[in-house]
């Protein structure tokens, strides 16, 4: 058993006066896909937002490699990859244009490094194309086109199936799956059923605003 | 899987630059308001108040100063909204780069595309204001050092009112006490200039007023977006 990566103990979420969960305790270590499961509005991305240190709406520990986040933030963030509601993706931009910026907040990456992964996420051809003539499936594959790019062991990924087509879908679990079986860790929220190689291990928000 | 390796910092200025730069050439039309604002509100002065020589040369300073204060303060708004709209300001946020650095270059590109134009235009609306010769080197001198402050600080302004819906007005009222010093400082050295006296201690002071913004500004544009953003 490898040690946690990322450790969560008793965490509390409370969002205009709304009880979001509480006692939330779990870790990921390498190897794990975490799967945050929970109707609309239960917190999940609240969740994702608190674990990446966005957000401070919470009680609690949080830790990466036995370390509180605060305190480790930039080691911490090196080795996370985190992709949002909003992709990020600049629709001014090129999607060559959007994943270099995003290689200068991360790791240096190559022209050629970009534009193979993005011949990986179907890409291919509109590397110079500014992405507000891409559609949103094509956006939202620029940022997935990030996964290709990095070498962090830890994804957060909210909602990443959103506007992705069906082979799509299936091209991206088996991402997921990759990043799992080489020894990274994922967590993400879908609403859509997962079909990985590796065992998923859930999360359940919402019952605390059942109960 | 590729090798990871952090970028350098200096790559990393130079890369937020060019992203910012790119994404103003884009949008020409919009980055070019505050310029035409600046113009437009400048010769309107003669028209509407009095095209009197003796009378212009007397309030050009200060007109040239509120006009370019004015202008960096409607263009404060944008500098981060876009980017806490599609996301990009949380990646900002999550990047392992110091903030303090990538914030820098965002106000740095923004002076160069508002307050660097204002200044390069700003002779031929001195002339057209009967600005004396020996205060016109002067005018231009304070506003070098005054408009990249004015970035500075509204910047801070910007990334505290960024993740409200409608924080435009809470901008000004937050900034506009801070600009005061800064337009109070310019304009003054103006005037002494145009009387004969000298302005080498108005010009420490708006250089020393820059030192200090350049220096500790980007830290509380840092923790001003860390703020918002939560």
């Amino acid at each position: 058993m490898s040690e946690a990566l990322l450790e969560v103990s008793d965490l509390l979420c409370e969002r205009d006066d709304r009880l979001l969960f509480q006692g939330l305790s779990f870790s990921v270590t390498s190897g794990d896909v975490v799967q945050i499961e929970g109707p609309n509005g239960s917190g999940k991305t609240s969740l994702l937002r608190i674990l990446c240190g966005l957000s401070d709406h919470f009680e609690g520990a949080i830790s990466w490699r036995q370390q509180p986040i605060g305190k480790v933030r930039q080691a911490f963030y090196a080795e996370l990859l985190y992709q949002g509601h909003q992709a990020g993706i600049k629709s001014v931009l090129t999607a060559q244009e959007n994943l270099q910026w995003s290689g200068v907040l991360h790791e240096d990456i190559s022209i050629e490094q970009i534009n193979a992964a993005l011949a990986k996420v179907g890409l291919q051809g509109f590397e110079d194309v500014p992405c507000y003539s891409l559609s949103a499936g094509q956006q939202r594959r620029v940022g997935l086109a990030r996964l290709f790019l990095t070498a962090a062991p830890l994804w957060i990924l909210d909602e990443p199936f959103t506007a992705i087509d069906k082979s799509g879908v299936a091209e991206l679990e088996k991402v997921i799956a990759q990043h799992a079986l080489n020894g990274g860790s994922v967590i993400l929220t879908t609403h859509h059923e997962l079909h990985l190689d590796v065992s998923v291990r859930k999360v359940k928000l919402g019952e605390a605003a059942l109960a | 899987m590729p090798e990871t390796k952090t970028a350098s910092l200096g790559s990393v200025l130079v890369g937020m630059c060019r992203r910012d730069l790119a994404m103003a050439f884009r949008r020409r039309s919009e980055v070019f308001n505050p310029l035409l604002f600046f113009v437009i509100v400048v010769t309107l002065f003669p028209l509407g108040v009095s095209p009197e020589r003796e009378f212009l040369s007397q309030i050009a300073p200060g007109v040239l100063w509120v006009a370019a204060l004015l202008a960096t303060l409607l263009s404060m708004d944008t500098l981060f909204r876009s980017d806490f709209d599609d996301g990009s300001l949380e990646q900002l946020l999550l990047s392992p780069q110091p903030l303090f650095l990538l914030v820098l270059a965002k106000v740095l590109v923004h002076w160069l595309i508002t307050g660097l134009p204002l200044i390069l235009i700003t002779p031929l609306l001195a002339l057209m204001l009967f600005v004396p010769d020996e205060s016109m080197e002067i005018l231009v001198l304070t506003l070098v050092l005054g408009t990249p402050l004015l970035s500075l600080i509204g910047a801070i302004g910007a990334g505290l009112t960024v993740g409200l819906r409608k924080g435009g007005l809470l901008l000004s009222l937050l900034i506009l006490p801070l600009y005061i010093p800064v337009l109070i400082f310019g304009t003054t050295a103006v005037q002494a200039a145009a009387q004969g006296f000298s302005v080498v201690g108005h010009m420490s002071m708006l250089g020393a007023m820059l030192a200090l913004g350049a220096t500790l500004a980007p830290f509380a544009i840092a923790a001003a977006l860390r703020i918002s953003v939560s």
